[in-house]
């Protein structure tokens, strides 16, 4: 009895470990798909104070943004491009500026708004994303943006990056880096940036440094006219 | 012998007309796996238009599907007899439409092959899935109603079916206005005229259509219309062209003087290129000014001249979906009010679009679907409007 006991007890230890040896891969792929799910909360909303000051004659921000998330770079209008470097010029005052341009992760996002299948999506701490499995490949994102900050990928693509998942026939846009930013990391663009003008943080902890210096300098969020509450802010603009 | 020859040819160019209509149909489904093979790249499409020549046509086919029913609720929810007689066509022509129609907008998708997640994911929140929703039920309310037509036993309820049709109608088409108007940060869509503009729009391009189809089974069965009928369907078309023509210039004046979009208005009616010439001489002249003086001219107004204003108002139905897609896009947006503005993405300038030939291909494959199922029904069912001319109507 006990022996057949002792085979059983063998058996399941053998079972549990061998299914665990075959879940743990799905566990990891699915955790650097998804991230830490922990820190994922709404009492965290990521943001960024961009400050144009040193922006002119700049685009290292664009080009980290495009290696960290394998991108190509290209420039066609078919191109992906998930931040890009605006240059104004003020038609009354004729002051010139040039500031980085990409997802302004929207407190409320047309985007996720109009999705008819949900795939655009805010995560509870602020960051707009995009499902990669739900997206049908409509664009009535892209028609409902204000900042044409989204892309649409026109051609297969090859040698992807494994923690950032795109498609051929799918919306995307800038991700804050989640991949990153779920390790505890900044955006790429905030680290490659050499002026340190781009500041990543919590909005909604005022002890954050982000917090403390849009309390104390002008910022601007773009379009604020449409009530959007955009999570990047920038300084001089 | 020579009795059966004119029917022997009938037959023959039914089959001709069948196997044409799916050519057609094939190569826009060749089209459609093209681009899913290769991605839209092979498309004129890109990230500054990213709904091109397939939206038209889809859109066209969408809005008409809706609107051909008009005739449908002219007879059975408001009682005229003439129109009643036409129900089932208009209702079975509402179908083939919104077949293709949907059948283009599917196939342009990103993932087509996901379209299972739009039915099983819903965002209530979005317009888009409302109409998804809307397309169905349109599809199920006119089929249930062309059967209430259709079957004799059913007859007694062909008014409710057809309130419910019309209710439905009426919001469908105003939820594809609002596709539109619900995009708050483009200046050429974000109005509030745009689902009432839609309906009328539909009206007169459903009607349109109507009369060409109606027209053709008339020849095809050596019949002749009722002028008295057909003078009553002419002068309708002529009253929703002016209705369109209407809201069309209250949409573009309502641009400029409230809504101080000059800037987008000078761009789509003036300086644009091939959108303001589409406007003003495939919209305007050729689709709305030619085919008012086609219906209205006392010496005109004959079945072939109905039958050519129609046509005339289907291309400049096109011209006007063109200009207010692509055009619409096509202008930058204002995302820095107050500055000019350069970029690498194209930001302060005039979107590029070619459309390319997978895009046609994919649009005439669409309406080659409408063809096909409006031929095949058209012969296997009656269709055909009751000869007699009612006494009241
Ligand atoms: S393209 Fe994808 S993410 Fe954008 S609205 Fe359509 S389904 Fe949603």
């Amino acid at each position: 009895m006990s022996d057949t006991d002792e085979q059983r007890r063998q058996f399941l230890k053998t079972s549990v470990g061998a299914a665990a040896v075959a879940i743990a891969p799905g566990m990891l792929m699915f955790d650097m798909a998804h991230g830490d799910t922990e820190p994922v909360s709404s009492k965290v909303r990521w943001g960024m104070l961009i400050d144009t000051a040193n922006c002119a004659d700049c685009d290292k921000c664009v080009k980290a943004c495009n290696k960290e998330n394998g991108l190509s770079g290209g420039l066609s209008p078919t191109d992906s491009q998930w931040m890009r470097k605006v240059e104004l010029k003020d038609m009354r005052t004729g002051r010139q500026l040039a500031l980085p341009m990409m997802c302004q992760h929207c407190a409320e996002p047309p985007c996720v708004d109009v999705c008819p299948t949900g795939a655009s999506f805010k995560r509870a701490d602020g960051i707009v994303l995009v499902d990669k499995h739900l997206c049908i490949g409509c664009r009535y994102c892209m028609m409902a943006c204000p900042y044409k900050a989204r892309s649409f990928v026109h051609e297969p693509l090859h040698d992807q990056k494994p923690d950032v998942p795109r498609g051929k026939g799918t919306v995307e846009s800038c991700t804050m880096c989640v991949q990153r930013v779920d390790k505890g990391k900044i955006p790429a663009c905030a680290e490659a940036c050499p002026n340190k003008s781009i500041l990543f943080g919590n909005l909604n902890d005022p002890d954050s440094e982000v917090s403390r210096k849009i309390r104390t300098v002008a910022s601007t969020q773009v379009r604020a006219d449409l009530g959007l509450d955009t999570g990047i802010r920038y300084q001089g603009l | 012998m020579a009795n059966h020859s004119p029917q022997r040819f009938k037959t023959r160019l039914y089959y001709a007309l069948l196997a044409a209509g799916g050519l057609v149909a094939m190569m826009g489904l060749y089209a459609a796996h093209m681009m899913e093979k290769y991605g839209h790249i092979i498309t004129g499409m890109n990230n500054q238009i990213v709904w091109g020549m397939p939206h038209v046509f889809a859109i066209f086919m969408i809005v008409t599907a809706s609107g051909v029913l008009n005739i449908a609720s002219i007879g059975s929810v408001f009682g005229k007899a003439v129109y009643k007689g036409r129900a089932p066509l208009a209702g079975m022509l509402s179908i083939a439409l919104l077949a293709g129609g949907l059948a283009v907008l599917m196939l342009d998708l990103g993932r087509p092959d996901r379209i299972i997640v739009a039915a099983t994911h819903f965002n209530l929140t979005s317009v888009f899935a409302w109409n998804i929703v809307l397309y169905s039920g349109l599809f199920t309310f006119v089929a249930i109603y062309t059967w209430t037509l259709l079957e004799r036993r059913m007859n007694r309820w062909i008014k409710p079916a057809g309130l419910v049709v019309f209710a439905w109608r009426i919001i469908l088409t105003t939820g594809t206005g609002l596709i539109f108007a619900f995009l708050v940060a483009r200046q050429a869509y974000a109005s509030a005229i745009l689902p009432p503009m839609f309906l009328i729009m539909s009206f007169t391009w459903g009607l349109a259509v109507f009369h060409v189809v109606q027209s053709a089974m008339y020849t095809w069965n050596n019949r002749i219309q009722d002028p008295v009928i057909l003078k009553r369907m002419k002068n309708l078309l002529g009253i929703f062209v002016l209705g369109t023509l209407y809201m069309v210039a209250v949409y573009h004046l309502s641009n400029l003087y409230f809504a101080k979009q000059t800037a987008f208005e000078h761009f789509i009616l003036l300086s644009g290129g091939i959108y303001p010439w589409l406007f003003w001489s495939g919209y305007v002249v050729l689709g709305s000014l030619l085919p008012l003086l086609l219906i209205y001219h006392p010496s005109l107004g004959k079945p072939k001249f109905v039958v050519l204003a129609s046509l005339m108002v289907i291309v400049g139905s096109f011209s006007l979906l063109y200009v207010f897609i692509i055009g619409g896009q096509a202008f930058p947006l204002d995302i820095f009010p107050g500055y000019e503005v350069t970029s690498t993405f194209w930001d302060g300038q005039i979107g590029q679009y070619q459309p390319s030939l997978y895009e046609f291909l994919l649009g005439f494959g669409g309406l080659a679907i409408a063809f096909l199922i409006t031929t095949i029904g058209v012969h296997a069912l009656n269709f055909m409007p009751p000869e007699q001319t009612p006494q009241r109507v």
